[in-house]
């Protein structure tokens, strides 16, 4: 097969509109598709983040007292967890302000000098008690858990920093990069008291799934206290299929042990599979919606090379017939539509990659978006150009079944 | 002629149905993209009050301490209670208000029914006029009202029917954390979107359904939502609300002319340097005065990911038109020697012209009606996702009108060139070739 490039060109010029048109549309097309594909891939990762709980056999419940004495909550939340840790099929159960993607928490500056202007991170704080580590199934992986008499009640306008304080690894790593967290002190609670770290969790996710906390995302304290106020959030460990049924009881009990509550109907009770479910659903969503224009946009790339070069083909039986009887083989005319097709193929994805990166570029100042790795941008061009030479095969091998015999005859 | 050229045009698409099909799909499926992601961001950056935003602003002022000043930084987003409440009282606009927005345990007298938790918004009694709130029932409360911390309230209709049934129900009794309040007003249908005036408790979706004077609000110790950004040693203790170093609290004026508009700037200025003077503010005077549109602006109200949509969307259409333009021409270069054989025959360069034009038209309006029932399939799809946001999601006799010009006009456009070309066929040497 010995392909002549000049002659190519030379025909390509008598098309310029034609062959403008499709390497704008390749260049276009790779332009959106590498950029959509980054998307995908971004959203995706978030989508997988851990949280660092136990997902399975967890459920959630949020709570808000009503009536005279919902502030005063103490003992109210005492016996919701006398009667959750007494139903059948609850492992444990802990009384906790948030949780990891409930979208609402509380965050604060932690730093290791009080008199700091700045602090060293932002930190997420849950107030929790002895029995938060084994309901959320957390690691620890140095130190200890709290100890029942190290659990006091302070009310939400006025909590007082504790004495003792467990942290994620990665807050640890944060504020203490040389690895020792465990035993030092650190500042949470605005400018108040120090608070000893006791133990370190191997990782615990905020409740935010957005990305203003994407800097903070596994910065969590979680502290010996447990808030007193109308709303509060339960979590509860299951047996091994008993999820499902303890979604109704869970509520029903609840509800018998306490009217004077508001347990809503969308988000009072859910399995933490439903919790991960609504809090990415938006990323989720975009990250189909991306899916599906990347591959109808290929699609119809693909199409238009096929539509097009069938028209060069119809319109050329005349002279493939007349190179045919000239002595050309089949694969000479296949090699030649093959050949025309990559370098129009070419100049499109060389113009598309700078688009690529033009409208990442942009993209970048105007979303919040990374800077575009250029692996994508390589796949994306590979992608095109055989997706081009694969569009292009059908009428090519059409050509090149014409008969010389055609040269004789008129259109 | 236009039948006949109509008649051509069909005769033309039937011959290649395949090409035909991929025109009308490619452009349907740019057209409907398009729509669905446009009617989502005009729905969403539209006008919360049409007629009366432009009178509206939003000042900021600059209380903080010394603590991370750097010039030219925006002051915060919302006011203290003493600012709020000096601005407030300096009636220096037409009309003014200071909210903040909550939550409130309302206990329905009806035994049966389960107390539930309202959104609220504390204000004070210009919120209705100045925010042209339409009323079934009764009305607002007066100044008076505030001053007396008044247990009075006002509804909305989509309580008062759950409430009362519908009925009007001023002067009966409604008990909000175990205190009688009067209703005094019950708000007609009133959705602004975005929930403008306050943008921390969700900038879409359902607004407060009770209305209570701040001053009531802070003399019950009601619970207050949204964000409080606080500096030096003051907390935001919810006993001192009133003179914590916290800004908490939204306030907004109306001014009805642009000399209203510089002459309040200038207050803003001058207050600032007064409560300099007096020792309260410790940064120089740090003002902004934005207008209702502007503060959406700012705020980037409209979610990035439907801004992204948006643009997505519209490269979408983009490449399908350059496709839609790249058969076109293929197509019509192809029949070069029909049309080289029409004009020998006498027909001018117009008349082969609009005939290409016709079928170029044919194929956009095909698109778009395809593209209008993509559109409304899409806007279905994103009405049942779970944004706050979903519902809105319709489109409107305007964004149908520019559905169907975008669509007419974008193929129209895509048959321009290709038309164009074939029209510069020189007959002569169409015939020698054949």
């Amino acid at each position: 097969m010995n392909v002549q490039i000049q002659p190519i060109l030379a025909a390509l010029k008598r098309h310029k509109a034609g062959t403008l048109l499709i390497a704008m549309q390749i260049a276009l097309t790779l332009a959106i598709v590498c950029n959509a594909t980054f998307i995908i891939r971004e959203r995706l990762a978030r989508v997988a983040r851990p949280t660092g709980m136990v997902e399975t056999h967890l459920l959630t419940v949020q709570n808000r007292f009503v009536g005279t004495g919902a502030t005063s909550s103490e003992p109210l939340v005492k016996a919701d967890l006398a009667t959750l840790r007494q139903i059948p099929g609850v492992v444990d159960a802990t009384a906790i302000n948030s949780y990891p993607l409930r979208g609402g928490g509380w965050s604060m500056g932690v730093q290791t000098d009080p008199d700091a202007r700045k602090a060293i991170t932002a930190a997420t704080l849950y107030f929790a008690d002895d029995h938060a580590v084994a309901t959320m199934g957390l690691k620890l992986i140095a130190g200890r858990n709290f100890r029942a008499d190290e659990i006091s009640w302070q009310d939400a306008q006025k909590v007082e920093a504790p004495g003792e304080i467990i942290v994620s690894k990665a807050l640890a790593d944060k504020v203490f990069p040389d690895g020792h967290a465990l035993g030092r002190t650190v500042y949470i609670m605005g400018n108040a008291r120090p608070s000893t770290i006791i133990g370190v969790v191997e990782r615990l996710q905020t409740p935010w799934s957005g990305t203003f906390a994407d800097n903070f995302m596994e910065h969590s304290v979680l502290l010996p206290i447990q808030l007193t106020g109308a709303f509060g959030s339960y979590l509860v460990r299951t047996e091994p299929g008993r999820l499902d049924a303890l979604l109704k009881t869970v509520p029903a009990q609840l509800m018998k042990t306490n009217r004077m509550r508001v347990l809503r109907d969308d988000t009072g009770v859910r399995s933490f599979a439903e919790v991960r479910e609504a809090a990415y659903k938006t990323d989720r969503g975009m990250a189909l919606l991306m899916t599906v224009v990347c591959v109808v946009l290929l699609a119809i790339t693909a199409a238009g090379i096929v539509g097009l070069t069938s028209f060069w083909v119809g319109q050329r039986r005349r002279q493939i017939g007349v190179r045919r009887a000239l002595g050309a083989t089949r694969s000479d005319i296949l090699g030649y539509f093959l050949t025309e097709n990559l370098l129009i193929g070419l100049a499109g994805v060389v113009v598309g990659t700078a688009m690529a990166v033009g409208l990442n570029l942009w993209m970048v100042t105007h979303f919040e978006m990374h800077r575009l790795s250029m692996v994508y941008v390589a796949v994306g061009v590979v992608a095109l150009l055989l997706i081009g030479q694969g569009a292009v095969l059908a009428p090519a091998l059409r050509a090149s079944r014409v008969s010389p015999v055609e040269a004789t005859r008129s259109v | 002629m236009f039948a006949y050229y109509l008649d051509l045009a069909l005769r033309s698409l039937r011959r290649n149905k395949a090409l035909t099909a991929l025109m009308v799909f490619a452009v349907a499926l740019g057209i409907g993209a398009s729509m669905t992601t446009l009617t989502v961001f005009h729905v969403l950056s539209g006008d919360p009050i049409p007629g009366s935003s432009g009178t509206l602003f939003y000042p900021q002022l600059d209380p903080q301490d010394k603590d991370n000043y750097e010039p030219g930084k925006e002051p915060p987003a919302q006011v203290t209670w003493i600012d709020g409440m000096n601005l407030l009282k300096a009636h220096r606009g037409t009309r003014q208000a200071l909210m903040s927005g909550g939550a409130v345990p309302v206990q329905p007298a009806q035994s049966g029914m389960d107390p539930f938790f309202s959104e609220a918004r504390y204000t004070t009694a210009d919120f209705f006029a100045m925010f042209r709130v339409p009323f079934l029932y009764g009305h607002g409360w007066t100044a008076t009202d505030d001053d007396a911390k008044a247990r009075v309230a006002v509804i909305t209709r989509k309580l008062n029917e759950k409430l009362f049934g519908g009925k009007d129900s001023t002067g009966r009794t409604l008990r909000i954390k175990d205190t009688a309040f009067r209703v005094i007003g019950v708000l007609d249908h009133w959705h602004p979107n975005p929930h403008f005036y306050d943008l921390n408790t969700g900038s879409y979706g359902d607004a407060e359904d009770v209305f209570l004077p701040l001053s009531t609000f802070r003399d019950l110790r009601l619970g207050r939502n949204g964000s409080m950004d606080c500096w030096g040693r003051g907390g935001g203790d919810d006993a001192h609300l009133e003179t914590a170093t916290c800004t908490w609290l939204q306030f907004w004026v109306q001014l009805d002319s642009p000399g209203q508009v510089a002459a309040y700037r200038q207050f803003l200025v001058n207050y600032s340097r007064e409560q300099h003077d007096l020792g309260r503010f410790q940064r120089p005077p740090n003002v902004r005065l934005r207008s209702l549109m502007q503060w959406l602006d700012y705020n980037k109200v409209v979610p990035g990911d439907v801004r992204l949509q948006v643009y997505l969307a519209f490269g979408f259409l983009l490449v399908c038109l350059v496709n839609t333009v790249g058969l076109m021409l293929a197509k019509f270069m192809r029949r070069a020697g029909e049309l080289g054989v029409r004009r020998a025959l006498g027909a001018s360069r117009r008349d082969v012209f609009t005939q290409l034009l016709v079928e170029s038209g044919v194929i956009g309006l095909a698109g778009g009606l395809g593209g209008l029932g993509l559109a409304l399939l899409g806007l279905w799809a994103v009405r049942h996702q779970p944004s706050d946001y979903a519902a809105l999601a319709r489109l409107d006799p305007a964004m149908l009108l520019t559905t169907f010009v975008l669509a007419v006009g974008a193929s129209l456009l895509a048959g321009l060139l290709p038309a164009w070309r074939a029209c510069q066929v020189t007959p002569a040497l169409q015939l020698k070739s054949q």
